[in-house]
């Protein structure tokens, strides 16, 4: 198999749109997903909940030091940063804030970029920022493969744009597209 | 062999050799953490390799002082997680007033603000005046600031809302004094609190507390490094006394889980079992 995992991205208008691809995956999924959504920090669990209700795959909420397996989704709780390891668990932080955001997507992308180097999937989807554009063009130089949600259908287009003029993305994609092509890839 | 496990093998060597250097030891910490700061670090200086950085920070001790500070992560509040203080009010304190003498530890106390928290809790419970509290880090200059409990101003808005959500019975005005822009930990509240250096890689048990809380430390350490440090714990904790930890972290890496009972799961309080002697 050419890929081993896939990590997205998301922020304003990121519940909906990650509904939109946990659903169209199939219970049959292989790879791990690793999911930042820009969320306040006093958040509850609701993201999790109602992605695990729409998904023929088990959503939960990341924890620390945890064994990543293949076919499940790992959010990464509210405050807290996620960091994948290079042994393939995950890990937590309280550390400062990346531009602006803890959750970061920036930071998830970057260490699940050292874990996976080329086996890697990285997804920016809407937001009304800049976060994730770093970590991507991080998951292209170290071989990875980048998909950008074309931002004429995202809700908030600047992440989008700006990891698309950061990054250099191989696919620009509606966001309907985007499951069925991370399925093809993970059957490579 | 790529280029990732040469810089992992060259992360590996620096660790070491901070460690034979100035006695820290980062080598059983989680990884991506480090070797996100240490690659940060790395640009920032206009380093190419991570050997450049090691053959710096063992004849620069400033340089490495600066290396500390992006090594290390001392961010907190006071009543962080005000769910949390809530359950220790009502779930903990009533059974530590069954105590003629209550020692706590905080372990890993950053620059105080959970300290004072425990202080204020156990003023208006009545218990303070019977209660030492021990509180360490491995950071000397966060340990500084926290014996100082001078704190930006800016802050006290989300600590006044964190005390009350955390069930706070007075005015939270009561426990500080503003000026210039700082707000200073009213006297009283110091009396009963030690600080001092404690490293818990390194550094032994610290005998017979009722209490102990390290929240927020462990989602640092490798499964290894929480198994040992919560043996320490175990060591420090008398029979029946508390441990509590980070909502984020558990007993789930460590042999010793089966030592303690879940007093609530959710705020992660656990209380060591009480084990009688075998009969000979
Ligand atoms: C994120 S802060 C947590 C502060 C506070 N306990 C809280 O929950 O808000 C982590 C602290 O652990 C300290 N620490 C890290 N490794 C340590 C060690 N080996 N021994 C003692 N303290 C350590 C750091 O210096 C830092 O101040």
């Amino acid at each position: 198999m050419k890929y081993s995992a896939v990590v997205i991205g998301a922020s304003a208008g990121g519940m909906d749109a990650l509904r939109i691809i946990l659903s169209s995956l199939p219970a049959t999924f292989p790879l791990p997903v690793m999911v930042v959504n820009h969320i306040a920090p006093s958040s509850t669990n609701y993201l999790t909940r109602h992605l695990d209700a729409n998904s023929p795959l088990v959503v939960k909420e990341a924890e620390e030091k945890e064994n990543i397996t293949d076919g499940a989704v790992y959010v990464a709780p509210p405050n807290y940063h996620l960091l994948v390891e290079e042994d393939k668990t995950l890990s937590l932080s309280t550390s400062e804030r990346v531009k602006y955001a803890r959750p970061s997507i920036d930071v998830l992308f970057e260490t699940a970029a050292l874990a996976y180097g080329p086996a890697l999937i990285g997804v920016v989807l809407t937001g009304g920022n800049n976060d994730g554009s770093d970590g991507l063009k991080y998951i292209k130089d170290l071989g990875g493969t980048g998909i950008v949600q074309d931002p004429a259908t995202a809700e908030s287009n600047s992440m989008p744009n700006a990891a698309i003029e950061t990054a250099n993305p191989d696919y620009i994609l509606p966001l309907e597209d985007i499951a069925k092509t991370l399925q093809e890839l993970a059957s490579l | 062999m790529t280029l990732n496990d040469n810089v992992n093998i060259e992360i590996k060597l620096l660790l070491e050799a901070i460690y034979l250097k100035y006695g820290y030891d980062f080598r059983g910490y989680a990884h991506a953490h480090i070797k996100r700061r240490l690659l940060n670090r790395l640009k920032t200086l206009g380093l190419k390799r991570i050997s450049d950085l090691q053959k710096l920070i063992l004849y620069d001790k400033d340089a490495f002082a600066r290396l500390l500070k992006d090594l290390s992560i001392n961010v907190t509040e006071m009543f962080r997680d005000p769910s949390f203080y809530l359950s220790l009010r009502n779930e903990v304190i009533p059974v530590l007033r069954t105590y003629p003498f209550i020692k706590v530890w905080h372990a890993g106390c950053a620059t105080g603000e959970e300290v004072y928290s425990m202080a204020i809790i156990l003023k208006e419970e009545g218990l303070y005046e019977r209660t030492r509290i021990y509180a360490t880090d491995l950071n000397s200059i966060v340990l500084d600031k926290a014996s100082e409990g001078v704190y930006v101003a800016d802050q006290i808005k989300n600590f006044t809302s964190n005390y009350q959500q955390a069930g706070g019975k007075g005015s939270f005005a009561d426990y500080y004094s503003a000026s210039h822009g700082l707000a200073m930990i009213d006297r009283s509240l110091k009396e009963k609190i030690v600080f001092s250096n404690h490293n818990l890689v390194t550094d032994g048990p610290f005998g017979e507390m009722n209490l102990i809380l390290c929240r927020n430390v462990l989602i640092y350490f490798s499964r290894e490094l929480q198994d040992h440090v919560i043996g320490l714990f175990t060591e420090s904790l008398g029979g029946s006394a508390y441990l509590c930890l980070g909502s984020k972290e558990s007993l789930k890496y460590s042999g010793h889980a089966d030592m303690y009972d879940e007093i609530s799961k959710k705020e992660k309080i656990f209380r060591k079992k009480l084990l009688w002697p075998r009969s000979q």
